[in-house]
């Protein structure tokens, strides 16, 4: 996972290319033109920044007719998670996400 | 968002001929797959279905598409819950593409609905057999917990 690590951890290290991540989980599939769309950023920032979360295989590209669709793609992150996180915590780490979610939202309330 | 999408990509240390049989036959599937095995002629138009531990079947539909080792299109529909079953076919397709020392394993799991609770449900489940496969395959032993079928399910 060395050097295939490497290239998440960087992809993930940029505000852009998480902003980038969190528009794909909230609608899957999108061309280049549609993320573009309500983004404070030139197409050409975007390009460079999808080609980067491309080779750290965090967003997959699949070509439909002549359009190309970008997916968010789970897989890497999950091996992070499994690399860290191991199966008997995983509930645990989940039940005190939440209950910090959860306060939080009390306080601000 | 007009349908229901996702997209696993993953890169495996093997062949595509291997690839392929760690898919398809019981004796991997066991392994990585919550125990289950799949029934199927493996051809067009051919009955497919995935069956638990106890012989029931947990998802079931035919080959659209089938092009070994290369591709795989199936109709997918869940057969465990109701509100599942109602939503009808989704359809599964795996792509296998040589890249170098590996193969590059493309899943993608689609449903002409939005908000598909099936997808939904699956999307929690896919990272976890991708990378048990994965790690089977690279190493020779499978992610422990997806050896047996899920305790509730």
């Amino acid at each position: 996972m060395g050097a295939d690590a490497d290239k998440v951890f960087k992809a993930l290290a940029a505000p852009e290319r998480r902003l980038l991540l969190d528009r794909l989980r909230k609608d899957n599939g999108q061309t280049l033109g549609q993320l573009c769309e309500h983004l404070a950023m030139t197409r050409q920032a975007v390009t460079k920044h999808l080609k980067l979360l491309e080779e750290a295989n965090l967003v997959a590209a699949i070509w439909r007719g002549r359009e190309k669709l970008h997916y968010l793609n789970p897989m890497p992150i999950h091996e992070i998670s499994e690399r860290w996180i191991c199966k008997y915590e995983r509930g645990r780490v989940r039940a005190l996400a939440e209950l910090k979610a959860k306060l939080e939202k009390e306080t601000d309330g | 968002m007009a349908k229901s999408e996702f997209v696993y990509v993953t890169f495996i240390r093997t062949t595509p001929e291997k690839l392929w049989r760690a898919l398809t036959k019981p004796e991997f599937t066991r392994q990585f797959w919550h125990d289950t095995t799949q029934e199927c002629d493996w051809k067009p138009g051919a009955r497919w279905r995935i069956v638990k531990p106890d012989g029931s079947t947990a998802d079931s539909g035919e080959i659209v598409e089938i092009d070994p080792p290369k591709k795989l299109v199936l109709k997918w529909q869940n057969q465990m819950l109701p509100e599942m079953t109602a939503e009808g076919f989704s359809l599964l397709t795996y792509q296998l593409e040589p890249k170098g020392d590996s193969v590059k394993l493309t899943v993608t799991h689609q449903m002409d609905k939005s908000d598909s609770k099936l997808i939904n449900a699956v999307s929690g489940g896919w990272p976890m057999i991708l990378s048990s496969l994965k790690s089977l395959l690279e190493t020779g032993e499978s992610i422990e917990a997806t050896r047996s079928w899920p305790k509730g399910m």
